[in-house]
């Protein structure tokens, strides 16, 4: 037979979107978290991301080779998970900290499943999660602060009480040395309350007005901008913003995630956030959202392809989970940020909500 | 105007630009025509002619063979030369009759009915079925079936399907610019049949032309409308036609008629006043030459049966090496092995890509990014659905949707990983089809 061509089952086009590209894509909406972080802590920031970056590469490429499967690391899903790695990990770390965390994730997080596509939690968050049990001082202490503002955020010390050092040291050592979520963390803690000042009703009028003042439009700015001491790439709500714009323009990430999991945040904040005494306020929900790995984590970590429901319900149920856990954490539970192990802990569950949210087609009658 | 939508879907490029201004050209009346006693659904029709015959164009050659089938008509006059298998525009091989033309032409007698307006439905429908009609979107269902409902399914609405929703083809929109109040007369005699109350003409937006053209002519018509809808993929499909131009959903496993609604395509609406005015049989369509391979993208007006050898060579033939060769639109359509088969009735287009579009990549594993789920217009869950058929595991297939899927081929369409969903899921129909037949 003459003129034979290509026989193959519809459809025969194809849109342009391949794994490759959207890999790709989401580290270039990751970049204008890291301009910030080198803007704020300098090229420290650029060093340990790309140490994270290329470890992940370089991990993944060896285990392939010697699993005798295609090397796959050109479709940048491994160089996204150094990335996210090094993210969350703040400007002072030492170097091999993100080298670490990077092996961990990719070894353990995701080729031991298989690779790609088959990793029931995110190996990213699995590595933060690992260095945080290894070594929880470097991952917790030694915050550096921006160059051009303090770590709470908090900008002018003197708002709270004049000559604050003298007044209440623990408070001023809260205020100068903490990060945003742990100054409200302590705030929280009414065996700290009670330690700040020997007037009991001092401490708590201290306590309280520095919580007025990190909820405060001129913190709130700093927050916003990432003017604070945080993780390298959780730190510029802005930035992961304007990356996340992009993601949702390019339809590369579902806005039901992001949306749901934010909205819980900012909904539970605002109802159970507010310390005694301090009163409902509309800046709090802003301070939970904007702060922390927040942003991060709901639009580019719980968004992982792999590791959340395929269904359009269980996304949503996904994310209120995750929002839920993560104000649980923050208000009542041990740590001052809950976001990681929010959504360690709902990628677990994706199972089992894909199970019990299977749509009905379209014009099946619901039972 | 609002225009309007369904749920779900994708965008493809709509491509249309190849032929969408070249008018309607009636191709050169060829030599042989074959033509298949499968064409539609239903079962197949049963030749009346033998080897040898000599027909006239327009001669009843097979008949239909029960209740849901069709009649089969000489596209051109000649001799009865084979009936044997030939390759069919599916890309299978089937049983059909090979007439060998005479170059003259010879009809056989028609009519024109002056008042043919105020016909009964019943002869109304007698003559689309003895035409030979079946759905010319591609489907194949035989229209005189299709408008005759049984007692208890009354039908209020019909729509005339002018979406023409697969990227290049565009000889619905040809037929709707130049052909629009055979088109209308269509519409309205389909709505006697039925006696239905409201007709609606449901057009996408990159047809803006059409839509005004449409539009004036319907003015001043109380229960005649167009209805403009959003450019998305598969609008054309019967189920989300009707829910995006009346909000009202057939059930699953159910038919149009559930809901009051008979869905026709604009080709056919043409074909049934042809056959109800003139008793003219169903032996020709608008077919669409088109796409990046070919050098005179057109809109034939050609014989069923036509070899599309034929075609291409009188659309001056391909203009670089060629890759892929389709029979339909590129979401649905057929990749042919060769120029070997003819048209038929369902024949919208022909498409024929170069060596880089026809380019198939590999498939990877599944990421579960849910691109498959949201475009889904069924609501399904596809990659559920493939990956069940890989392991299978027919009844997880089937509660992820397995039947309900119409092989709009929207989840293949963005898969990143380029699984072959719809190549799946089709496998998965065909098993689920077997061990039905092995339970009875
Ligand atoms: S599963 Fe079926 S109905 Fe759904 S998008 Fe795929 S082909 Fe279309
Ligand atoms: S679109 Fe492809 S990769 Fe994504 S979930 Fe569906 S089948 Fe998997």
């Amino acid at each position: 037979m003459k003129d034979k061509y290509i026989v193959s089952s519809a459809p025969h086009v194809h849109d342009k979107t391949t794994i490759p590209m959207v890999m790709w894509n989401v580290v270039i909406a990751l970049i204008p978290a890291l301009v910030f972080a080198v803007y704020y802590w300098g090229l420290r920031a650029l060093v340990l991301t790309l140490l994270g970056a290329i470890s992940a590469v370089v991990t993944e490429a060896a285990i392939q080779k010697l699993r005798k499967v295609p090397v796959s690391v050109s479709d940048g899903s491994a160089f996204l998970t150094g990335l996210l790695l090094a993210y969350n990990i703040h400007a002072g770390a030492p170097l091999w900290l993100p080298i670490a965390g990077s092996v961990f994730a990719i070894a353990v997080g995701k080729q031991v499943f298989g690779g790609l596509g088959n990793n029931p939690v995110n190996p990213a968050l699995l590595g933060r999660a690992f260095l945080l049990a290894s070594w929880p001082t470097l991952m917790t202490a030694g915050w550096v602060k921006p160059r051009t503002g303090t770590l709470s955020g908090i900008s002018n010390v003197d708002d709270i009480a004049l000559n604050l050092q003298s007044v209440s040291p623990k408070a001023y050592e809260l205020v100068t040395g903490a990060t945003p979520l742990k100054v409200v963390q302590s705030l929280r803690d009414s065996s700290f309350v009670a330690s700040i000042n020997s007037s009991a009703t001092e401490g708590v009028d201290i306590a309280n007005r520095i919580f007025t003042n990190i909820t405060e439009m001129g913190s709130l700015k700093n927050l916003f901008w990432g003017n604070i001491g945080g993780c390298i790439g959780e730190v510029s709500a802005f930035a992961l913003l304007l990356g996340a714009a992009y993601l949702l323009y390019k339809n590369i990430i579902e806005w039901r995630i992001p949306l749901f999991y934010v909205g819980t945040v900012f909904v539970l904040s605002f109802l159970f956030g507010p310390i005694k005494g301090s009163g409902y306020s509309m800046m709090l929900p802003f301070f939970h959202i904007f702060s922390g790995g927040l942003m991060l984590g709901a639009f580019f970590m719980a968004t992982d392809y792999t590791t959340t429901p395929l269904t359009k319900n269980g996304r949503i149920i996904f994310a209120i989970g995750c929002g839920l856990l993560t104000v649980v954490i923050r208000l009542v539970g041990g740590y001052p940020e809950g976001v990681s192990y929010s959504i360690l802990f709902m990628n677990v569950m994706t199972p089992l909500i894909d199970k019990f949210t299977v749509p009905k087609a379209f014009g099946r009658i619901k039972k | 105007m609002r225009l309007r939508t369904f749920p779900g879907g994708v965008h493809p490029h709509d491509e249309k630009h190849y032929s969408a201004s070249s008018p309607i050209t009636l191709a050169p009346l060829p030599a042989k025509v074959t033509i298949h006693v499968s064409q539609h659904i239903g079962s197949p029709s049963s030749p009346v002619v033998a080897v040898g015959d000599e027909v006239k164009t327009g001669q009843l050659i097979a008949e239909a063979s029960g209740f849901v089938s069709l009649n089969q008509h000489a596209s051109i006059s000649g001799k009865v030369t084979a009936i044997d298998r030939f390759p069919h525009p599916c890309g299978t091989s089937s049983l059909a009759i090979q007439i060998t033309g005479d170059g003259e032409d010879k009809w056989v007698e028609l009519a024109d009915e002056a008042d043919y307006m105020n016909l009964s439905a019943t002869e109304m429908k007698s003559r689309i079925a003895a035409a030979g009609i079946c759905g010319m979107g591609g489907a194949g269902f035989p229209t005189n079936v299709k408008l005759s409902p049984p007692e208890d399914k009354p039908i209020d609405t019909v729509i005339l399907n002018g979406v023409e929703c697969e990227p290049f083809l565009t000889s619905d929109y040809r037929l709707m610019m130049e052909h629009a109040d055979e088109i209308i007369s269509g519409l309205k005699l389909i709505m006697k049949t039925v006696n239905a109350r409201q007709g609606i003409i449901g057009i996408e937006a990159n047809k803006p032309d059409a839509m005004a053209l449409m539009e004036k002519k319907l003015k001043g018509e109380a229960n005649l409308e167009v209805i403009g809808l959003k450019l998305r993929y598969p609008q054309g499909a019967e189920k989300q036609l009707i829910y995006a131009a009346t909000r009202r959903k057939v059930p699953a496993g159910g038919l149009p008629m559930a809901v009051g609604v008979v869905v026709q395509n604009v080709g056919t609406a043409f074909a049934v006043y042809e056959a109800i005015r003139y008793r003219k049989p169903l032996i020709d369509r608008i077919i669409s030459i088109t796409g990046e391979g070919i050098k005179k993208p057109s809109n034939l007006q050609a014989r069923i049966g036509t070899a599309f050898s034929e075609l291409v060579e009188f659309c001056g033939g391909a203009s670089m090496e060629i890759g892929k060769l389709i029979s339909g639109g590129p979401m649905m359509g057929f990749a042919l092995p060769s120029l070997d088969a003819s048209m038929g009735k369902g024949s919208s287009g022909l498409l024929l890509f170069g060596k880089k579009a026809a380019r198939l990549l590999d498939e990877k594993s599944c990421l579960r990014c849910a691109r498959c789920v949201d475009v889904c217009p069924m609501n399904l869950l596809p990659s559920l659905i493939a990956s069940a058929v890989k392991y299978k595991d027919l009844d997880k297939a089937v509660e992820a949707g397995l039947n309900d899927c119409m092989k709009c081929g929207s989840c293949s369409y963005v898969c990143p990983a380029q699984i072959r969903l719809v190549q799946w899921i089709d496998t998965g129909k065909i098993r689920y089809t077997e061990a039905q037949r092995a339970k009875k």
